[in-house]
């Protein structure tokens, strides 16, 4: 299906009012991240970018998708309910005994998944794995995307990643960064500083992009850009604001980890419905 | 009892590294399974995979010095149908990227064999850095993980080709320096299997790795005492044949574990762990005792450490003593 930018910037929305419920419902959970992420979300699901059959999600050449850092799994788990994985009722679930929506994604249970994640670095090498196997053992037309954060950059497994990508010239793997410069300790470049990134990619072999993580339009071009570049793998630095949309939490990295309380989250879900004041609400 | 050579206490008996069998084992599924592939961490040569490598250069990938990322490219390759044989010295794999194997290989249910060779303070004047005496412990206290001690060269060669058979998970410990080459092609080897290698009734003596040929000694040599000692051959230590080993302690009413590994969490953990559940004996540990190694001669260490059929004589005695 063919979504304008606009649907899809009302899809991000919606998807970030299900995080919103989906953390109040559960009590625990992550709320900066998944809620910075959900336009790249909304973007590799609904913009024609990742190519899947939710009907039919392990079909042989559906472009593989990995979360590196499991903890924004709300988003993911949004995202999959609307591309119809799984009901949208089952989001309700999130971190409850029994269900398929672990608090951090476990992929032996979840339809959609690739991968099981929440230690940091590890997706990246699995991701890294799968697009080797794909492009020099089965030559095989699918694709790797990888959303890794920036906080994960600490770890010192996602540069064995990125080297042996970069050496073996994966040009089926694009690695989406969520740089929103936070991290459960601070801001990323007070606990341990990064930049420059993008050098750092560079240096690796990688091919690098960078782009407003919050302007769809330039996240889906990024994605082509990175389908037609034939020699290297691509890095897409998408900058973000953590807690995006709701004024409370955005920038702020004491939301890294913590869920909306009831009042917070009634708060949260009428700027989202308001667009921030700029429309009134059918729920007022 | 099983088929092992003929003369097995002779001064001349054949030695071979249990690596190599590894390393056969290897050559044999590069012929047979075309999703075989094998990874290792600049270590291709002293991990016995150097001639898989050059015989299938297209499915031998060099990962360099990075064992985190080596368990992460092999669950990625196992959830794309390939079965990966990630290699390294034991210390740094399962050693170094235990939460890897945890999480992206067991709790994933990936299809990826991880070879840790090198294990054990036989390794020699390396030192303790490079003796990996805990990882029977940290791969058997893994969901969905089989776990193999090989016994010699020939077993780890029926090991690696039963690992590539089993869907999942399997650990399989080697060792570097030449040890007694004591079964054959013919003696069974299946997985969740122990093996009676001599029948006895005063004491069970269950051991895994080169422990194994040390028990048979220790056993010949208590014979000559009058004591009569069963040796099991425990190469499978996930899962454990708990019928074979229930029957013998309830035969002999003692037992004796020995392996190159610290006791705390090891084969005698295993062992005790049935027994005491099923049909609880007195039973005495030969291993390391909650120690580092040190720079030695294999044989210096084993002996100084208490790993050796002289050692196992001596639980034998004492543990028959508690009865």
């Amino acid at each position: 299906m063919e979504y304008s930018i606009r649907d899809l910037e009302a899809k991000a929305n919606e998807i970030r009012q299900d995080i919103v419920k989906m953390l109040v419902t559960a009590g625990s959970g992550h709320s900066a991240g998944p809620l910075g992420m959900a336009d790249v979300f909304t973007a590799l699901y609904f913009g024609n970018v990742l190519n899947y059959d939710s009907k039919n999600p392990t079909l042989w050449n559906r472009d593989r998708f990995i979360l590196s850092n499991g903890h924004i799994c709300p988003v993911w788990y949004a995202t999959l309910a609307h591309a119809g994985f799984f009901p949208h009722s089952e989001l309700a679930s999130l971190r409850k005994l029994g269900t398929r929506l672990q608090g951090h994604p476990h992929h032996c249970v979840l339809p959609g998944s690739e991968n099981t994640s929440g230690p940091l670095g590890q997706g990246i090498s699995q991701a890294v794995g799968m697009a080797y196997v794909g492009l020099k053992m089965k030559k095989e037309p699918w694709r790797v995307y990888c959303v890794v954060g920036d906080g994960e950059l600490d770890e010192g497994q996602v540069w064995e990643a990125f080297m042996f990508a970069g050496k073996n010239k994966l040009r089926n793997l694009t690695v989406l960064v969520d740089r929103n410069n936070i991290q459960i300790d601070g801001f990323t470049e007070d606990v341990m500083p990064m930049e420059p990134l993008g050098a750092k990619w560079e240096s690796f072999g990688w091919h690098v992009l960078e782009v407003d993580g919050h302007n769809i339009k330039q996240i889906i071009d990024a994605c082509n850009e990175a389908k037609a570049i034939s020699e290297k793998p691509t890095v897409i630095i998408c900058h973000t604001i953590p807690g995006k949309g709701i004024d409370f939490m955005e920038y702020k990295y004491e939301w890294h980890g913590v869920p909306p309380n009831k009042e917070q989250a009634r708060e949260a879900l009428k700027e989202l419905r308001t667009l921030g004041g700029k429309i009134r609400s059918e729920h007022e | 009892m099983v088929e092992l050579i003929p003369d097995l206490f002779s001064f001349n008996i054949a030695q071979a590294p249990i690596r190599q069998g590894f390393g056969e084992g290897m050559m044999i599924l590069g012929k047979e399974n075309s999703d075989v592939v094998g990874l290792c961490c600049d270590l291709t040569e002293s991990t016995k995979m150097g001639d898989f490598a050059k015989a299938y250069p297209d499915r031998f990938v060099e990962v360099g010095v990075a064992e985190q990322n080596l368990a992460g490219l092999g669950a990625g390759m196992a959830h794309e149908g390939k079965i990966p044989f990630i290699t390294s010295y034991a210390v740094f794999s399962p050693g170094r990227n235990w939460d890897q194997i945890r999480v992206s290989i067991c709790y994933s249910n990936n299809n990826v064999k991880i070879i840790g060779s090198h294990a054990g303070i036989s390794v020699g004047p390396d030192g303790a850095t490079h003796q990996a005496l805990e990882d029977i412990a940290i791969t058997r206290v893994l969901p969905n993980m089989t776990v193999f001690v090989p016994a010699d060269a020939v077993e780890a060669r029926k090991a690696t080709i039963a690992a590539a058979k089993i869907k999942g998970p399997v650990y399989i410990r080697l060792a570097r320096e030449k040890t007694p080459q004591f079964t054959t092609d013919e003696t069974p080897f299946e997985a969740g299997r122990a093996y009676v290698f001599r029948e006895g009734i005063h004491c069970t003596i269950a051991a895994a790795g080169p422990q194994v040929y040390y028990a048979l000694k220790a056993a010949n040599d208590l014979s000559k005492e009058g004591i009569e000692c069963e040796v099991l051959n425990m190469v499978s230590v996930k899962p454990m044949d708990e019928t074979t080993l229930i029957q013998s302690a309830k035969k002999t009413g003692c037992v004796v574990s020995a392996e190159e590994h610290q006791i705390t969490g090891g084969v005698g953990s295993a062992v005790a762990e049935v027994l005491s559940k099923n049909f609880p004996v007195p039973q005495e540990f030969v291993g390391m005792p909650d120690h580092f190694g040190e720079s030695g001669e294999p044989n210096e260490l084993i002996s100084k450490w208490g790993m050796d059929s002289k050692a196992i004589m001596g639980a034998v005695r004492k543990v028959i003593s508690r009865k």
